[in-house]
C-alpha cells in the first residue's frame, strides 16, 4: 500500500509545535538575571562562533535587546537559527558555570532566539554594510549555513557577493532539513532575506556545473566558496532498497518542511535505519505525524549510538521504539511497495559488527526512512574542480586557520570541509572562510571578534572558541582521565 | 526558649515585632488581623487633622529581577478623622489588652498637641509616638521632618508633648538630616521616654523614560517621596548605632528601616534597638511574615544562650568604634578554595580592574583540568603578599565560601592610626612610607 498523510491540519500542528516555545519577556529578564557574566566565559571558548555570551544576555538583563541581538549578530549571522538548533548541551549550556553551580545552565540558546525574534519581529537592521563597495567579488557555491556565513562576512567587508544554489529557496538544510518542532522554515528564510539586504545576490534552481560552469564563474570572480555539503543518503546495499517506500530520512523532513503538515504521507509503521541524529529527527517526526509505531534499527548498541543523548531522551518521550543490536538483510514488498523487513540480530566484537547466525525474523514496516549517513560528492567536486585534493573520507582538504583548499583562489567550509557537524560549526567556517578570502585578495586580515566582555583577559580578548571551539563531550573525556 | 517579650520604656509587649506606623496600621481591621498573626504591637497609622491624598501613591526600586528592594511613598498621614482612629484603638485595646497599640500623632499649635496627646492616653493607647519624619507633603506645613530636622524646634514640641503627656512618648526621627544624633539628643533634653528611627528617606526611585516622568505618576507629575524597603537597611543600621552608642541620648530605641527577616531584626536589636517595627514586608507579603521572624529570632536567641530580647538588645553595639581606633597591624588575604571554583574569574576582573590588582590569572595545568573545566583556562591565583585583605573578590564570587578572608598572623602588636599619631608626636618613631 502506498503510504498517505494520517493527521488532520490541527492535530499535525499540535503534535509538531515548538518544543522549546518563547520566553514571555519576563521570563527572558528571570533567565537572564541567572547568568554571572564571567569573565573569559567558557561558554564563549565553546561557541564555534565565538558569540560574546556574557555581554549578550547581561544587554536582555538590562533591557536592550536590540543590542543584544548586534552582539550574537556580529558573530553568528544565523544567531536566530542556531538559537534553536544548536546542540546547546555539549556546546555553550554544556560548558555554563552556572551548571557546576547549581546544577542547571543558564538557557543560552533560548536568551539567544529572545534576542533574535525582536530584531526579526520589529524590522530592525542590525548589520550593515559598507555603502561603497571595494569592487571585487566572490561568487558562493551553496546557500547553505556555510555559504551564508561566508556571504555575509564578504558583504559586510564590501565585496559584491552572489549565491548560486540548486533549490528555490536558501538556507540548505537549515530550510530544508531541520526537525520541524525545533525551527519552522520561515526562520531560515528570514535570515537569508536579512543576509539579501546586506546586498548579497541570490541565484535559486542553479546547480553549478548544470546551469553554470565552474569556468564562468572563476572568470566573472575573484574568489570561489565552496560550500555544497554532503549528498544523498549511503546505499544500505540490500535487496528491495529501491521500493518506493524506501526514502532518504532528510528528504522525508523535507516533505515535512515544504509542504502543509496534513499533506506530508507517513507509515503505520515506520523503521528509521541508524541512530544518528537524523535518525532521531525522523523518528520522532513520523510518530509525531500520526504512525502507529515508528522503530529506530541500529546495528550496534545503545551505548555507541551517535544520537546526542537529551535527542534520544526526546525519542523515548515521543513512544519511539528501538531495536539495537539489529541489521536489515533484505526490503520484503508486497505488488511493488514495502511490506516489511528481514531482520538479523548482530553482536559486535572488537568493535566489528556481525550478524549472528539463525537469528534472522521478518517485521512488517510501510515506510522505510534511511538515516545512516550521507554521501561525499567526491565525483561531483572532481569534476567541478580538477586537482581539488580530498582527504580519504572524502572531506575536501584545506588550510583550518584560512579555509583556503589546494586550489588558491577556491575556499570552502562546512559539511563538505569538515565531514558533516553542526550548523554553528558550518556558518563559523563559511565566516573563517571570508577572512581567508579578504586576506588572499590583498584585504589583511580582520581581527576579531573583540567581546567586550573578554577585554582584558591575559592572552587578549580575541577569538575564543571561533578559533578552537572546546566540546563538552571532550571536556568531560579529559575530566575522567 | 527564649524571653521574647519586652518592656520598651513602660510599654509592654509580647514580643518585639511592631507593626510600623504606615498603610498596614491604619484601621482596627488591620490591626485585629497583625494580632492575629502574631504581631506584638500596632503603631497606629499618624493621627492629625484630616487630609486628602493623591492617586498614585507609591513607587519601587527593582534590581535584577528582585521587586521592591527598595520602597517609595507619597502618602500622608491617616486620612480618617481622629475620632474614628481613636475610637478604633479603643476597640483594639479592648479585644487586645497585652498587645502594644501605640497612638503616632502629628498635629501643628502646642494646644493640638495637648488635645491629642489627651485624647491618645483616653482611649486606652499605651504609648505615644510622635511623627516628626515624615518627608513628603506634611513637610511642607511645617509638620513631619520640617520638625525632625530642626533640633530646637523638635526640643520644642517634645516639650510641649510632655507638659501633657501620662503615657510613654516615643520621638521617631528622620534620617534626612546630617547626624540624626542631634536629634535623638533633643528628645532626650525635652524628656522624651525613647526614640525611633528611621522614617523614610527622600527619594525619586526612577524615571519612566518614554513619559520622562517619575513614578509615582501624578497627572503628568511626581513629588519627591519617601524611601524604605529592604535597601535602606544599612543607612538605618547606622543611624541605631550611632543614637545607641551616644551616651548623651541613652533611650530606649526602636528600630526601623528594610526589616524583612528575622536577621534583620536580630542586627537591629544587637545594635541597640528593643522593638523593631516593619512596613515594606507586611506591603510586600503581609501580616503573616511575623510567624517566621519570632521564631528565627526565638531559636537565635536560644542558640546563642540568651534568655531574653532585653538581653540581647546592643549587643554589637561596642563592636563599632571610630575609624581611628582600629588596628593598622590586622591582616586578613583572600584564599581561594580550588575544588569549590567555578572558573567564571569574577574575582580577578573585580581585582584588576576595581580594587588592588592582587590576583594573577595563572596557567591552570597544576590544577588539573581547572576551575571551568575549559583546558588551558587560566585559574586566578590571589598574590597574598600583595593582597591588601579588601574583600572584594569575596564579595564578587558566587559561590558560599569559595574564597575565605583568613586572617594572617603577624605577630605584631596592636597599633592604631591613633597610637601612630601619639608615637609620631612623640618623637617615637618616623612616617609609614607612602604605598607606593
Amino acid at each position: 500500500m502506498p503510504i498517505q498523510p494520517l493527521l488532520d491540519a490541527g492535530t499535525a500542528a499540535a503534535n509538531m509545535a515548538e518544543i522549546k516555545p518563547p520566553y514571555t519577556p519576563q521570563e527572558a529578564l528571570i533567565e537572564a538575571n541567572r547568568c554571572l557574566f564571567c569573565f573569559d566565559a567558557p561558554c564563549i571558548m565553546a561557541c564555534p562562533t565565538g558569540i560574546d555570551i556574557p555581554s549578550f544576555i547581561k544587554k536582555i538583563a538590562n533591557g536592550n535587546l536590540t543590542g543584544s541581538a548586534r552582539t550574537i549578530l556580529t558573530s553568528n549571522v544565523l544567531g536566530a537559527s542556531c538559537a534553536r538548533v544548536c546542540p546547546t548541551e555539549v556546546l555553550c549550556e554544556g560548558a555554563c558555570v552556572v551548571l557546576d553551580l547549581e546544577g542547571d545552565p543558564v538557557k543560552i540558546g533560548r536568551l539567544q532566539r529572545h534576542a533574535t525574534d525582536h530584531v526579526y519581529e520589529n524590522g530592525i537592521e542590525v548589520l550593515h554594510a559598507p555603502a561603497e563597495k571595494n569592487g571585487r567579488s566572490v561568487a558562493v557555491l551553496g546557500a547553505g549555513p556555510a555559504g551564508l556565513g561566508c556571504a555575509a562576512e564578504l558583504a559586510q567587508l564590501g565585496y559584491g557577493v552572489t549565491v548560486f544554489d540548486k533549490k528555490p529557496e536558501g538556507g540548505g538544510l537549515n530550510t530544508y532539513g531541520i526537525a520541524y518542532y525545533k525551527m519552522r522554515p520561515e526562520i531560515s528564510i528570514e535570515e537569508v532575506r536579512m543576509i539579501g539586504r546586506l546586498g548579497v545576490e541570490f541565484r535559486y534552481d542553479t546547480a553549478v556545473g548544470r546551469d553554470i560552469s565552474v569556468a564562468d564563474l572563476e572568470r566573472d570572480f575573484d574568489a570561489l566558496f565552496l560550500g555544497l555539503g554532503l549528498g544523498g543518503a549511503n546505499r544500505l546495499g540490500i535487496p528491495g532498497e529501491d521500493l518506493p517506500e524506501v526514502v532518504d530520512a532528510l528528504d522525508f523532513i523535507e516533505w515535512i518542511r515544504t509542504r502543509p503538515l496534513q499533506d506530508v504521507p507517513v507509515g503505520r509503521r515506520v523503521a528509521v535505519l541508524g541512530c544518528g541524529n537524523t535518525a532521531i529527527d525522523a523518528v520522532t517526526q513520523s510518530k509525531r505525524l500520526g504512525a502507529d509505531t515508528s522503530t529506530i534499527i541500529y546495528r550496534r548498541g545503545e551505548e555507541d549510538m551517535p544520537a546526542y543523548h537529551f535527542e534520544y531522551d526526546l525519542a523515548k518521550a515521543d513512544g519511539a521504539g528501538f531495536l539495537f543490536h539489529t541489521i536489515p538483510l533484505e526490503v520484503l514488498g508486497e505488488n511493488g511497495h514495502v511490506k516489511a523487513l528481514r531482520l538479523a540480530k548482530t553482536e559486535v566484537r572488537d568493535g566489528k559488527v556481525s550478524v549472528v547466525p539463525g537469528s534472522e525474523w521478518i517485521e512488517p514496516f510501510d515506510l522505510i526512512l534511511k538515516a545512516v549517513g550521507q554521501e561525499k560528492q567526491t565525483e561531483l567536486f572532481t569534476s567541478l574542480f580538477p586537482g581539488l585534493k580530498l582527504d580519504r573520507k572524502g572531506r575536501v582538504e584545506h588550510d583550518p586557520a584560512t579555509m583556503q583548499t589546494s586550489l588558491p583562489k577556491l575556499f570552502v567550509g562546512g559539511d563538505c570541509a569538515n565531514g558533516g557537524r553542526e550548523v554553528v560549526n558550518a556558518v563559523a567556517e563559511g565566516r573563517k572562510a571570508a577572512r581567508g578570502i579578504h586576506a588572499m585578495l590583498g584585504g589583511g586580515s580582520v581581527s576579531g571578534p573583540v567581546q567586550p566582555s573578554r577585554h582584558g583577559a591575559s592572552d587578549g580578548a580575541v577569538g575564543s572558541g571561533f578559533n578552537n571551539p572546546i566540546r563538552v563531550p571532550e571536556l568531560l573525556a579529559a575530566m575522567s582521565k | 526558649m527564649a524571653d521574647l517579650s519586652i518592656n520598651f520604656a513602660g510599654i509592654k509587649s509580647p514580643n518585639p515585632f511592631w507593626v510600623a506606623s504606615a498603610p498596614p496600621s491604619n484601621s482596627a481591621y488591620q490591626a485585629h488581623r497583625a494580632f492575629e498573626a502574631g504581631w506584638g504591637g500596632v503603631v497606629w497609622k499618624t493621627i492629625g487633622d484630616p487630609i486628602v491624598n493623591v492617586s498614585s501613591r507609591y513607587s519601587a526600586l527593582n534590581l535584577a529581577g528582585e521587586r521592591m528592594v527598595g520602597f517609595n511613598n507619597i502618602e500622608l498621614i491617616s486620612d480618617r478623622a481622629p475620632e474614628t482612629n481613636f475610637r478604633e484603638i479603643r476597640e483594639v485595646k479592648e479585644r487586645w489588652p497585652n498587645h502594644a497599640v501605640i497612638a503616632s500623632l502629628m498635629v501643628d499649635t502646642r494646644e493640638r498637641w495637648h488635645e491629642f496627646v489627651k485624647r491618645s492616653a483616653d482611649c486606652g493607647a499605651d504609648g505615644i509616638e510622635l511623627n516628626f519624619g515624615c518627608p513628603h507633603g506634611m513637610c511642607e506645613r511645617g509638620m513631619g521632618s520640617a520638625v525632625g530636622q530642626n533640633p530646637d524646634v523638635a526640643e520644642t514640641i517634645v516639650g510641649w508633648v510632655m507638659e501633657a503627656a501620662e503615657i510613654p512618648v516615643i520621638v521617631k526621627l528622620t534620617p534626612n538630616i546630617t547626624n540624626v544624633v542631634y536629634a535623638a539628643r533633643a528628645a532626650k533634653r525635652a524628656g522624651a521616654d525613647a526614640i525611633s528611627l528611621i522614617n523614610t528617606i527622600n527619594s525619586i526611585t526612577n524615571v519612566n523614560l518614554d513619559t520622562l516622568t517619575p513614578e509615582p505618576f501624578v497627572a503628568g507629575l511626581s513629588t519627591h517621596g519617601g524611601y524604605c524597603g529592604p535597601a535602606v537597611k544599612p543607612i538605618a543600621l547606622n543611624m541605631v548605632q550611632s543614637c545607641a552608642a551616644d551616651p548623651e541620648v541613652n533611650l530606649p530605641i526602636s528600630g526601623i528601616g528594610g526589616i524583612t527577616t528575622w536577621r534583620d531584626a536580630a542586627e537591629f536589636i544587637a545594635l541597640g534597638s528593643l522593638s523593631v517595627q516593619v512596613c515594606t514586608a507586611i506591603m510586600h507579603y503581609g501580616f503573616r511574615i511575623v510567624e517566621d521572624m519570632a521564631e528565627g529570632l526565638s531559636d537565635y536567641l536560644d542558640s546563642k544562650g540568651y534568655k531574653s530580647v532585653a538581653e540581647f538588645s546592643g549587643a554589637s553595639v561596642q563592636r563599632l568604634s571610630d575609624w581611628k581606633y582600629l588596628d593598622l597591624h590586622y591582616k586578613r588575604v583572600a584564599r581561594i578554595d580550588y575544588e569549590k571554583c567555578i572558573g567564571c574569574n569574577l574575582c580577578y576582573i573585580a581585582c584588576e580592574d576595581g580594587a588592588h590588582q592582587c590576583i594573577d590569572l595563572v596557567d591552570s595545568a597544576p590544577y588539573g583540568l581547572g576551575p571551568g573545566r575549559v583546558p588551558g583556562k587560566p585559574v586566578p591565583k590571589v598574590r597574598e603578599e600583595d593582597c591588601v585583605g579588601c574583600n572584594l573578590c569575596s564579595l564578587v564570587c558566587p559561590v558560599d565560601n569559595c574564597i575565605t578572608m583568613t586572617t594572617i598572623e603577624t605577630g605584631r602588636e596592636k597599633f592604631s592610626w591613633d597610637d601612630y599619631q601619639t608615637r609620631l608626636a612623640a618623637g617615637q618613631m618616623q612616617p609609614i612610607p607612602a604605598h607606593p
